[in-house]
């Protein structure tokens, strides 16, 4: 690791203030995937910016059909809210299958929305349930938040405070998981919204999370695994490493999808 | 007794591992040490140019930074190989030098170019990144089958064609004769594919070289620490052995990896005696997945020959075996002697020929990790076997046992040079059909299509040799050391033992196991002993753990000592009791006076050993010394086998596969094992658990793979390298057959490599098995959920 200067956030403003000063500055949320970036070299910021002591940036609150989670909650915080479980049972379920119990219990959703790794989960429960991002400076709808891999739509300075996420009449979300590092080699998570029926797909697509109208189409008229039976998604836009080639991820799309809506019941 | 040989003891040691009490290298630190930072080639073939240190050497905290051409001034020694081949034509193998730190060119990704040493490790690290290496890129070669071919890219200039040695065993014109009358020949393509040992712990070294004494110390992570102070002193260092002192404390695991002289040891131990210092080195994940020896890598074909009963005539076995760029300390031995002796499994299969080519690539070494040749040998016979049945209707258990070596033909000399020492094969498999409700599986596997899932069942009978070695027949093949055990059992005054012993575990719990042995040998309360081990200045000489050898060849020199303590300890009560020594029998701890109560425990014959007041001490009177004795009780063995011995099991497995996905579920497990004479039962079942999740490990899931354009390692973090865990494995079913060893005082065999050898082929069997609707004979490994789903899919069309 080099060396770099920690600051300890004393306010979201102040945090994106310091961001905005330097170029080479960092904000860390839960660290999982930027402390071990760091411990590999492979970054050198000028200066580690801490979330971690903003309260106000954590915990979860259910109202009016909506749930919101704080940025810097923990994944386990999730995986373990009653209400969560209860408003939102495939989104609590998400959450307890991301990495394991250590990474659970420092990883935060805003972390990995801002990340958008490729192959996160919470990407396709925001695209998939329609949520919004709420940030320092706006609202941003899930659908516009995530714009490719490793990419989103935050500005300089500009940081995630909640995400709000409507409750569904039914959602599902089932993740074929990496065997080695546990992130999805592909999730599907399928709902039934009062704005209607989204997939949205993680973990297979080169530019991140994506939405696959046919099956939404399908599921809006006919809501069950047979009616994604027959859809498939194209392998052009499709990851293909050592892990699985696109063209068995495509499969395992439909297969995920199929298991997702079955999950929902 | 409870603690004795047999009890299920549980282990001295886990408090301490278990609470966080373990003291491994990079637990230790040393007044006034150094930091070293290794500059690793990127490429994996290139010419080195010029190696610029000068930004690196006026970086903040550096002492020094060292290259190839110090080494060379220095005429520092390349990195020794153990084992020497003759190949097939009488030429010894081509064994190229391994300089410590690259000179001319580098050969893989992670070859050591240079060292910076600082005061702090990010010192050392911010420093090696501006050592400015000029490489010039040169072809590569990496697969281990592109290696033999024409116009591949050469590695080395002395082996043609990538060649180290061209081997065989076996009689050839015996084989091809057994393949004419054939009834029916199977044939089979297979990969063994390379694996990454990621022992939980990296390597990690301190090299302290005292100015004054002329003493050096090295620290290192080693299964075999008199090993690496013999071959770095000797051959690389020129050191001798009375100011070369080698510590290895605890150590987290090693499966092989923790064996060798590494180069890094080698530069510690040489820049500390340079520059009067210490130096501390500690690996990081990175740099142990493209440094540690890694192993297996084979690419074979086989044909078995049989006649119509299902008896097996002769078995052809052709393989290219990849050492990666340098001759590791063992890798020549690996796909040689530790895997073609062992193509007659457990049957009487009566002509054997094997030809194996070894092959440079520009990749990490190769060398022995766990099982190391045994297990590919297992793999390959005992797929062809499964194979065989399939193409014979024969069923797979029934093929086996119309084959077994049977237990009176015990010692029996197999066509490729190892005479077995014992075993029942047919009990064994017979209580592993048991265990498995063999006879349910029908029924099972209909239970599992209900539910959509395909079942499957695959056997598979290993049999390995272990307790390296006799160490005239290892010379006569080729072994450049003895491998005999050495251990020393001192009573101390009052009564406890110390053990000092050249094994050394990295996880086997020989603390444990070894205390038991002399509990029950010399009747003292297992509390009451201690076992030392891992350190030169301690125990007189050791060999190491490795090969599954520590108890048949470590325990067996300390029941060598003990029998020499009791002999003495006899002659001492003899004295006091004033009995002839003839009388005196030792029973329970107790030296006593036949036919009397007249007795003495173990601890006062010590104590009188140690306090001699009434002793036989020498007179000076030739005449009256002939019993006389010197004073302690301290007796010192070594141990040199009269034969290997042959650890045997069945394995039987049963999987479920999710035929939308390929993925593959163990269901259930079946392992039954003979072991010989079993120390602690406890101990013995976790090898075997262990052992069997490893080769559960290569079956389903782990495998280096390697850019085959830019020679990367891209399996090369814990992200992308899957090792199981525990949710992938089932509970595992063990048994036991226990036919002892008659070659070792304890007749015990060899238990931390059989489950490894046993599971691999048992799991890939029982996929073939589960996937025969499919049409599906053959399998590679990992066998992956896309893998699966792939042959599903090509077997469909």
């Amino acid at each position: 690791m080099y060396s770099f200067e920690y600051e300890k956030a004393g306010s979201v403003d102040a945090a994106s203030q310091a961001i905005k000063s330097d170029d080479e500055a960092k904000l860390l949320a839960g660290g999982m995937t930027y402390i071990p970036t760091l411990k590999q070299r492979l970054a050198s910021p000028t200066k580690v910016i801490d979330l971690a002591g903003l309260g106000d940036l954590s915990g979860i609150s259910v109202s009016g059909g909506t749930v919101t989670i704080g940025a810097m909650t923990r994944h386990a915080a999730v995986a373990n809210s009653a209400e969560v479980q209860s408003a939102i049972p495939a989104l609590a379920k998400l959450a307890g299958g991301i990495g394991d119990p250590q990474v659970r219990n420092r990883g935060t959703i805003g972390g990995s929305i801002s990340n958008n790794d490729p192959a996160a989960d919470y990407p396709a429960a925001l695209v998939g349930l329609g949520a919004t991002v709420k940030t320092n400076e706006r609202e941003i709808a899930a659908d516009d938040f995530f714009t490719g891999q490793f990419e989103t739509a935050l500005n300089e300075g500009e940081i995630v405070t909640s995400v709000s996420f409507p409750v569904p009449e039914k959602a599902g979300y089932m993740k074929f998981p990496n065997p080695a590092s546990r992130y999805a080699i592909v999730g599907v998570f399928a709902a039934k919204t009062g704005d209607g029926t989204r997939v949205a797909v993680t973990g297979a697509g080169e530019a991140g999370v994506f939405r696959v109208a046919e099956m939404e189409s399908a599921l809006g008229s006919n809501w069950s695994a047979d009616a994604v039976a027959g859809v498939s998604v194209g392998q052009g836009d499709l990851n293909s490493d050592i892990h699985a080639s696109a063209e068995y991820r495509a499969h395992l799309v439909t297969v995920m999808a199929k298991r997702a809506v079955a999950e929902a019941g | 007794m409870t603690t004795g040989i047999g009890a299920r003891v549980l282990r001295k040691e886990d408090r301490r591992f278990i609470t966080g009490n373990g003291n491994y290298v990079d637990d230790i630190n040393v007044n006034g040490q150094y930091y070293a930072a290794f500059v690793r080639s990127p490429h994996p073939h290139a010419e080195i140019g010029s190696v610029d240190i000068a930004g690196a050497k006026a970086s903040d905290g550096v002492i020094e930074v060292l290259t190839g051409a110090e080494v060379a001034a220095d005429e520092i020694g390349g990195l020794p190989v153990g084992w020497g081949i003759t190949q097939t034509n009488g030429e010894p193998m081509v064994e190229p030098a391994w300089p410590i730190l690259a000179q001319g060119r580098v050969r893989f990704v992670g070859d050591a170019v240079a060292v910076v040493i600082a005061k702090s490790i990010d010192a050392a690290r911010d420093a090696a990144e501006m050592v400015n290496v000029s490489y010039t890129p040169i072809p590569a070669v990496i697969a281990t089958e592109d290696a033999p071919k024409d116009g591949a890219p050469q590695v080395w200039d002395e082996a043609p064609g990538n060649t180290s040695f061209d081997w065989e065993i076996g009689d050839k014109a015996a084989a091809d004769q057994a393949f004419e009358g054939a009834h029916h020949v199977t044939k089979l393509e297979l990969v063994n594919q390379r694996l990454v040992p990621n022992a939980m712990e990296p390597r990690a070294a301190i090299a302290e070289f005292n100015s004054v004494s002329g003493d050096l110390t090295l620290h290192a992570t080693a299964q075999a620490p008199h090993a690496i102070r013999l071959l770095l002193g000797a051959f690389v260092l020129q050191q001798p052995e009375h100011k070369f002192r080698v510590i290895s404390p605890d150590v987290g695991g090693g499966f092989g990896s923790k064996i060798y002289p590494y180069a890094e040891y080698a530069v510690l131990c040489w820049a500390a005696r340079r520059m009067g210092c210490a130096i501390k080195w500690t690996a990081d994940r990175s740099e142990s997945f493209i440094t540690d020896a890694h192993g297996r890598d084979h690419v074979s074909e086989a044909e078995l020959a049989l006649d119509a009963d299902g008896k097996f005539l002769g078995l052809r076995v052709n393989t290219v075996a990849n050492m990666g760029a340098y001759l590791s300390a063992f890798g020549p031995l690996v796909p040689t002697f530790l895997y073609a002796t062992l193509f007659a499994g457990q049957y009487t299969t009566p002509a054997i020929y094997a030809h194996v080519k070894a092959v440079f690539t520009n990749t990490t070494p190769v060398d022995a990790y766990r099982g190391a040749g045994r297990p590919e040998a297992t793999f390959l016979l005992e797929r062809i076997v499964e194979k065989a049945a399939k193409e014979t209707g024969i069923d797979p258990a029934d093929i086996r046992r119309r084959n077994f070596i049977q237990p009176d033909q015990f010692p029996y000399a197999t066509p490729v040079a190892l005479t077995y020492d014992s075993g029942e094969y047919g009990a064994t498999l017979d209580k592993a059909l048991a265990l498995a409700d063999y006879t349910g599986f029908a029924a099972r596997r209909d239970q599992s299509k209900t539910s959509g899932k395909l079942r499957g069942i695959g056997f598979s009978l290993p049999i390995e040799a272990t307790g390296a070695a006799p160490s005239a027949i290892a010379g006569q093949l080729g072994a450049r050391a003895g491998l005999y055990e050495s251990a020393e059992v001192r009573f101390n005054p009052t009564g406890s033992v110390t053990v000092f012993s050249g094994s050394h575990s990295h996880g086997q719990g020989h603390a444990t196991t070894f205390a038991q042995v002399v509990s029950d040998q010399l009747g003292v309360p297992i509390e009451n002993v201690e076992v030392v081990q891992g350190d030169t200045s301690n125990s007189q000489f050791g060999m190491g753990t490795y090969g599954s050898r520590s108890l048949s060849v470590g325990g067996s020199a300390i029941v060598r000592a003990c029998d020499k303590i009791l002999a003495k300890g006899r002659k001492i009560a003899a004295h006091i009791l004033e009995a002839s020594a003839d009388d005196i029998e030792f029973v329970d701890g107790n030296f006593q006076v036949k036919g009397t109560d007249k007795a003495m425990n173990i601890a006062e014959v010590a104590f009188a050993a140690y306090v001699p007041h009434n002793y036989p001490l020498p007179t000076g009177d030739p005449a009256q010394d002939e019993n006389a004795l010197e004073p302690g009780l301290n007796e010192q063995a070594f141990f040199d086998p009269l034969n290997f011995n042959f650890p045997n099991g069945a394995y039987i497995c049963e999987v479920e596969i999710d035929p939308d996905t390929g993925v593959v579920q163990i269901v259930d497990f079946s392992a039954v094992d003979d072991v010989g004479n079993i120390i602690n039962p406890m101990i013995v079942e976790g090898q075997v658990h262990g052992g069997i999740a490893q080769g559960v490990g290569q079956a389903l899931y782990e495998g280096a793979v390697y850019d085959k354009e830019t020679g990367q390692l891209l399996s090369g973090s814990m992200m992308d390298y899957t090792l199981p865990r525990a949710d992938n494995l089932p509970m595992i079913k063990t048994g036991t057959t226990e036919t002892p060893c008659p070659f070792n005082p304890l007749g015990v065999k060899g238990c931390g490599e059989i489950g490894t050898i046993g599971a691999t082929p048992a799991v890939i069997n029982a996929i073939i098995d589960a996937l025969g609707d499919y049409g599906v004979t053959d399998i590679s490994m990992p066998a992956t959920p896309e893998v699966v789903w792939r042959a599903m899919q090509e077997g469909r069309a």
